[in-house]
């Protein structure tokens, strides 16, 4: 454990020492704000975040690679994974941490929309049930997305294509789960199943249902693990 | 020096290492005993950092086994990494952290507890001579001084066992020094296996050398021994019938001569002759005997395929010999 936070620790170091860190902190926090506001002042204002929500899955699409893409592909090119692999850490402890590490870039982009609640608070009086199951969702499905990063990120000592490849699934994600709206019978419901976005809804509707929860957590688990596979197979190379 | 007796620290039986159908090395064999500093001595591509990174654990060999303080590296590799320190052959750095960062970094993973820590980062900033700079980014770091840290990483930790891929690569002259110095100084208590192509490197540092080529152990020695089987020469024997008083000069004198000795055997004199690499004396030799008219009974040129491997080496480090 204590080689996890080791290694997250440093990795959090050198995030928000970063520019990036900022940058992408202000970009999502400058959409969620438009988002948000189209949706509070429409004709049937409704006061939720509701409307920031289901635009964050393509935000996420996009931002999620760019927060995962330095975490392995960099270590294989400044050689440093050789380092990593020769200490005494073992394969899933550096994944795990490099996790972590990626979650508090998360969180630290979703605190700064914590103002746009406040203004909630401040103009009507919103029930808090759906907005604090709303970023449960948010987290959740962040997290799946940066899985998806994080394994992109150990197949390439290239970070450009690591993000690329990571995006291109993502997206392919979300194009699977429009295309079943066209899709009738067994095989909607099974791409509804296994669609990202869908598991969201219910949390944006105030419901946590454990379904939810529990897809989101064995989607991630896969997809470390699969990075951790990815680790370990750069050893019989 | 090393004890025949006590178990050795390192263990290497049968290694072989293919990369696809590739041999990268193949079959080497070699113990190293506590506080022995070895040297891995080949050209480019002899396969040095294939061998250390399958001693290291970063990946396991196509055949053969590892081990070091008896432990194997592929079945019991997180123990063993305990006791290993290593400096790949790309530095390892983190760009964006500072030297003291990064150290601190190196010694968290290794399980290194803050005081101990703490302690040792001084010391290897001292040993390294990093003082100046240990609050600076690695990336604004010059190759020297990166390759510094990279030692000093690689000490950090006190490893019971140094493995370090061409240690004195792009630093400077008096570093260099100072780096073989300090290795030197941890043969006893550590054992070291060091990879170069620099010939002198090896017979200054170095309690043996290893010399790889093509994948292939060609010699395992003393360096004062290997020195004296390097000398850029070329040995011919010769066994002449004849007046050794007339025969001695006679060769002496001939151009291209560096030095003849003599054994007598049965009234057969036999001439042991030495000359420059890539002077061919056979033919002179022969119409010199003819001429005089002695007996020539054998001329051989003494095979060396150890010093042709050496010239090779000798030839990328110009000056160095
Ligand atoms: N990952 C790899 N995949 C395929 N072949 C490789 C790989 N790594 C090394 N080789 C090949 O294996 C051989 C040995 O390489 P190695 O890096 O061990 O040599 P070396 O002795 O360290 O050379 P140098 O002095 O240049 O560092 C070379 O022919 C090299 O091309
Ligand atoms: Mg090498």
């Amino acid at each position: 454990m204590k080689n996890t936070t080791t290694i997250a620790w440093k990795e959090i170091k050198i995030y928000f020492v970063s520019p990036m860190a900022y940058i992408i902190m202000a970009v999502y926090s400058a959409l969620a704000a438009y988002y948000f506001v189209t949706s509070v002042s429409g004709v049937l204002p409704e006061a939720t975040i509701r409307g920031f929500i289901f635009p964050s899955t393509l935000i996420f699409t996009l931002l999620s690679p760019i927060l995962t893409m330095r975490l392995l592909s960099e270590e294989q090119k400044l050689g440093t994974l050789e380092l990593l692999m020769t200490s005494p850490v073992r394969d899933y402890e550096i994944i795990l941490g490099k996790f972590i590490a990626s979650m508090a870039s998360l969180l630290s982009i979703l605190i700064p929309t914590l103002y746009l609640v406040l203004i909630l608070t401040w103009f009507g009086s919103p029930d808090m049930g759906p907005i604090l199951s709303g970023y449960i969702g948010l987290i959740l499905y962040g997290m799946a997305t940066l899985s998806v990063g994080i394994f992109a990120s150990s197949l390439s000592g290239n970070q450009i294509v690591a993000a690329v490849l990571a995006m291109g699934v993502l997206l392919i994600l979300s194009i699977i789960d429009l295309a079943s709206t066209y899709l009738t019978g067994t095989v909607a419901d099974m791409v509804m199943h296994i669609s990202l976005t869908n598991h969201l809804e219910s949390f944006a509707r105030g419901v946590i249902d454990t379904h939810d929860i529990v897809y989101y957590f064995v989607f991630t688990s896969f997809m470390l693990f699969l990075t951790i596979r990815s680790l370990e197979s750069r050893r019989w190379r | 020096m090393e004890d025949p007796n006590s178990t050795p620290m390192i263990e290497v039986t049968g290694l072989t290492k293919y990369y696809g159908d590739f041999p990268a090395i193949e079959d080497i064999n070699f113990t190293v005993g506590k506080g022995e500093v070895l040297g891995f001595l080949g050209p480019n591509g002899a396969g040095k950092t294939t061998a250390m990174r399958i001693l290291t654990g970063f990946m396991p060999p196509t055949h053969g086994s590892v081990k070091i303080a008896g432990l194997d590296v592929v079945d019991d590799s997180l123990e063993v990494r305990k006791h290993i320190g290593y400096l790949p052959e790309t530095v390892p750095l983190y760009t964006e952290m500072s030297v003291e960062d990064y150290l601190a970094f190196m010694g968290g993973i290794r399980g290194m507890d803050s005081k101990w820590l703490k302690r040792r980062i001084d010391d290897v900033i001292a040993i390294c001579r990093l003082e100046e700079y240990q609050n600076t980014l690695i990336g604004k770091l010059s190759k020297g001084y990166r390759q510094r840290t990279g030692i000093a990483q690689a000490i950090l930790h006190e490893p019971d066992v140094l493995i370090m891929d061409e240690p004195t690569v792009g630093i400077d002259p008096i570093q260099v020094v100072e780096t073989r110095n300090l290795i030197k100084g941890f043969g006893g208590d550590q054992t070291v296996i060091l990879s170069t192509h620099i010939l002198p490197e090896v017979s200054m540092v170095c309690s043996r050398v290893i010399i790889i080529h093509e994948g292939q152990v060609v010699a395992i020695d003393r360096p004062d021994n290997l020195s004296e089987r390097l000398r850029a020469t070329e040995k011919l024997e010769v066994d002449i019938r004849g007046p050794a008083s007339a025969v001695m000069p006679a060769i002496r004198n001939m151009e291209g001569v560096l030095e003849v000795n003599r054994v007598d055997r049965d009234g057969v004199g036999i001439y042991l002759i030495e000359t420059p690499h890539g002077a061919d004396l056979r033919e002179r030799i022969s119409n010199l005997v003819h001429e005089r008219g002695w007996g020539l009974l054998r001329l051989q040129p003494i095979q060396m395929s150890l010093e042709e491997i050496f010239l090779r080496l000798t030839d990328m480090e110009p000056g160095t010999k």
